[in-house]
C-alpha cells in the first residue's frame, strides 16, 4: 500500500511536470479559516510570547493557493494534507491528502478534459470503462424525477417518503440545499456504478460558495464534482474572482454558522485583498488521494490505505 | 440512561427508537465534501428482529435502552409460560411464546441459554449454539450407509425437524447448531 501510495504520488508530480504546472507548497497554518458551515476546522493556539493568537488547520489549501494566483504564479498544484474536524468513517479521515491544481484560461469543460486524462493515468491497472458528463439538474432528475433547481418541498416530501426515507421531512425541514444533499447522497450518488468516472456539473446555486454564478442561467454555478462508484473524489470549480461577491458568499455563511451555533471562523481578509487586486480567470479542482487508493486498491474503508489512521496515529 | 450521539453509535449499542429497544448493526458516516454529514444506520429492532435502514442528521442523539443478555436455565413450559432462572441467584423470569419464538424448538428443561432483558423484562431468547437432543420419530436407517449423503428428516424430542444421515436412528442423541438448524453428529451416550 505505501508503494501504490508512493507510485500515484510520482505519477501525479510527471504529470504536471509534463503540463508545465508548477508545485507549491503553502502553509497548513493559518490565521484565518474557510467559513463554510457545513465545514468544521481544527484550531490551536500560536504561543510566541507577544505573537499568541488562535491558529487554524486549513481544511483545503484552497485560499493560500488563489493568493499566488492572483500574485502571478500561473498555473499551480499542490499535494497536502487537508484537516476537517468531526469527520471520520468508512471514506473519511479526519486528516487526509488533496492534490488541488488551477489552470489559468480553463473553463470547466477544459478542467474536465484534465481530470480525464489524470484519471485515466493514475487508474490504469483499475481501469475505468467510461467518463461521462451529466448536468446536476438531468442526473437528479434521471433518479427521483424532481427538479433540483426548483424547490417543491411536497414533490420532495412525497418522494421520501414513496422511498422510504421518510425521516428526511424532519432531518431537512424546508432548507433547499440540505434537501438536495440528502436526496443527492441517498438516491443518486450510489447509482453511479460500474468503474465509471461520472463528472457532475452545473450546481445548484444554493450547494457552491467558491464558484462562478452561471451566465446563461443564474440558478446554477460553475462547479463540478467527481465519482467512481458512488465515492465523491473531488470538487472544482471556474472560480469566483469577484471579490465584492465573494465577501458577500463569506457574510452569509458567517450568518448561517452564527445561527447554527458553530465556532466563530475568520473570514479570509487577505485573500479577498487578492481577489481585489485581481484573481486570473481559471478553473481549479481538489481530488482526494486516500480515496482514489481505496479505489485502485478496493479497499473498503480509508483506514487501509492510511499508514496510520487517527484513531492510532 | 444516557444518551448517545450518532458519533457514538457502534455495532452492539442499544438504542430506543420509536419506542422500540433496538440494537445497532451498522453506522455509515456520509458526507458530501460541500454539505450536510448524515448517518446511514442500519438497526435491528430487538422487539421483531426486524432490520431497518435510517439516516440521522450527524450529532443528532437518541437514548440508550436498558438491554441486557443474561444467562439462564430454561425451567418449564407451563402452557402457557416458559420460565427461565438465572442460576446465581435463583431468580426467575417467564416469558410467552411470541417473546421466545423459534427458540422454543431447541430449548429443553434444564438447558442453559440467553435471556435478553428489557427494563428487566424477557424481550427475546437465545438458545446455546449447540444442543443435544434425542430423535423421537424418524424411517428406520439403511445400514451400510455411513457417507451422511441425502439425509432424511428426524423429529426431535423439543419438535424441532432436523435433516440427519440415512443411518442414524430413533432413539439415538444427536448434535444439531441452532444457529443453523443442522445435524453435527451422533451423541455417544
Amino acid at each position: 500500500m505505501l508503494r501504490l501510495r508512493a507510485q500515484m504520488l510520482q505519477q501525479i508530480r510527471e504529470f504536471f511536470a509534463d503540463r508545465q504546472v508548477l508545485e507549491v507548497e503553502t502553509p497548513l497554518l493559518g490565521q484565518a479559516i474557510g467559513t463554510d458551515p457545513q465545514l468544521q476546522f481544527f484550531s490551536t493556539q500560536y504561543g510566541l510570547p507577544s505573537h499568541e493568537q488562535r491558529l487554524f488547520l486549513q481544511t483545503s489549501p484552497e485560499f493560500a493557493m488563489k493568493r499566488l494566483l492572483a500574485a502571478g504564479s500561473g498555473s499551480i498544484y499542490q499535494i497536502c494534507k487537508a484537516f476537517r474536524n468531526g469527520e471520520a468513517g468508512r471514506f473519511h479521515n479526519p486528516e487526509f491528502t488533496l492534490l488541488e491544481w488551477y489552470r489559468l484560461d480553463f473553463d470547466l469543460q477544459q478542467l474536465m478534459d484534465e481530470v480525464e486524462d489524470l484519471l485515466q493515468l493514475l487508474l490504469q491497472t483499475m481501469p475505468l470503462t467510461a467518463c461521462q458528463r451529466i448536468s446536476y439538474q438531468a442526473v437528479f432528475y434521471q433518479h427521483t424525477g424532481l427538479d433540483a433547481l426548483v424547490f417543491s418541498l411536497d414533490a420532495y416530501q412525497a418522494f421520501a417518503i414513496a422511498k422510504g426515507l421518510p425521516e428526511a421531512v424532519d432531518i431537512c425541514g424546508d432548507n433547499h440545499a440540505i434537501w438536495l444533499d440528502f436526496l443527492f447522497s441517498h438516491c443518486v450518488q450510489p447509482m453511479f456504478t460500474g468503474n465509471t468516472l461520472t463528472m457532475v456539473f452545473a450546481y445548484p446555486a444554493c450547494q457552491s460558495s467558491l464558484a462562478r454564478t452561471n451566465v446563461d442561467n443564474p440558478l446554477v454555478t460553475e462547479r463540478v464534482e467527481l465519482f467512481i462508484n458512488g465515492v465523491e473524489l473531488g470538487n472544482g470549480y471556474h472560480e469566483l474572482t469577484d471579490a465584492v461577491e465573494q465577501k458577500r458568499r463569506f457574510d452569509a455563511e458567517l450568518t448561517q454558522r452564527q445561527q447554527w451555533q458553530l465556532p466563530v471562523a475568520e473570514k479570509d481578509q487577505r485573500l479577498l485583498a487578492a481577489l481585489q487586486s485581481g484573481l486570473p480567470n481559471c478553473s481549479g479542482i481538489a481530488i482526494g488521494i486516500d480515496r482514489l487508493l481505496m479505489l485502485l486498491s478496493a479497499s473498503p474503508a480509508i483506514d487501509e490505505v492510511l499508514s496510520f489512521p487517527v484513531h492510532r496515529a | 440512561m444516557a444518551v448517545y450521539s450518532t458519533n457514538e453509535f457502534k455495532s452492539g449499542l442499544k438504542i430506543m427508537l420509536d419506542n422500540d429497544p433496538c440494537a445497532i448493526i451498522d453506522n455509515e458516516f456520509v458526507k458530501p465534501g460541500k454539505g450536510q454529514a448524515f448517518n446511514r444506520v442500519k438497526i435491528r429492532n430487538l422487539k421483531t428482529g426486524r432490520v431497518i435502514e435510517r439516516t440521522f442528521k450527524s450529532g443528532e442523539s437518541l437514548e440508550g435502552a436498558d438491554v441486557i443478555d443474561m444467562d439462564m436455565q430454561y425451567l418449564y413450559n407451563d402452557g402457557e409460560f416458559r420460565h427461565f432462572m438465572v442460576q446465581d441467584t435463583f431468580e426467575q423470569y417467564q416469558a410467552d411464546s411470541k417473546t421466545v419464538g423459534d427458540a422454543a424448538q431447541w430449548l429443553k428443561d434444564q438447558d442453559p441459554c440467553i435471556v435478553t432483558l428489557w427494563n428487566d423484562s424477557p424481550l427475546a431468547v437465545t438458545p446455546a449454539n449447540f444442543v443435544e437432543l434425542a430423535i423421537v420419530e424418524t424411517d428406520p436407517g439403511v445400514r451400510g450407509d455411513t457417507s451422511g449423503g441425502g439425509g432424511k428428516p428426524a423429529k426431535l424430542e423439543t419438535g424441532a425437524v432436523v435433516r440427519v444421515p440415512l443411518f442414524v436412528q430413533q432413539g439415538e442423541v444427536i448434535k444439531v447448531d441452532t444457529r443453523t438448524g443442522e445435524y453435527i453428529s451422533r451423541v455417544k451416550e
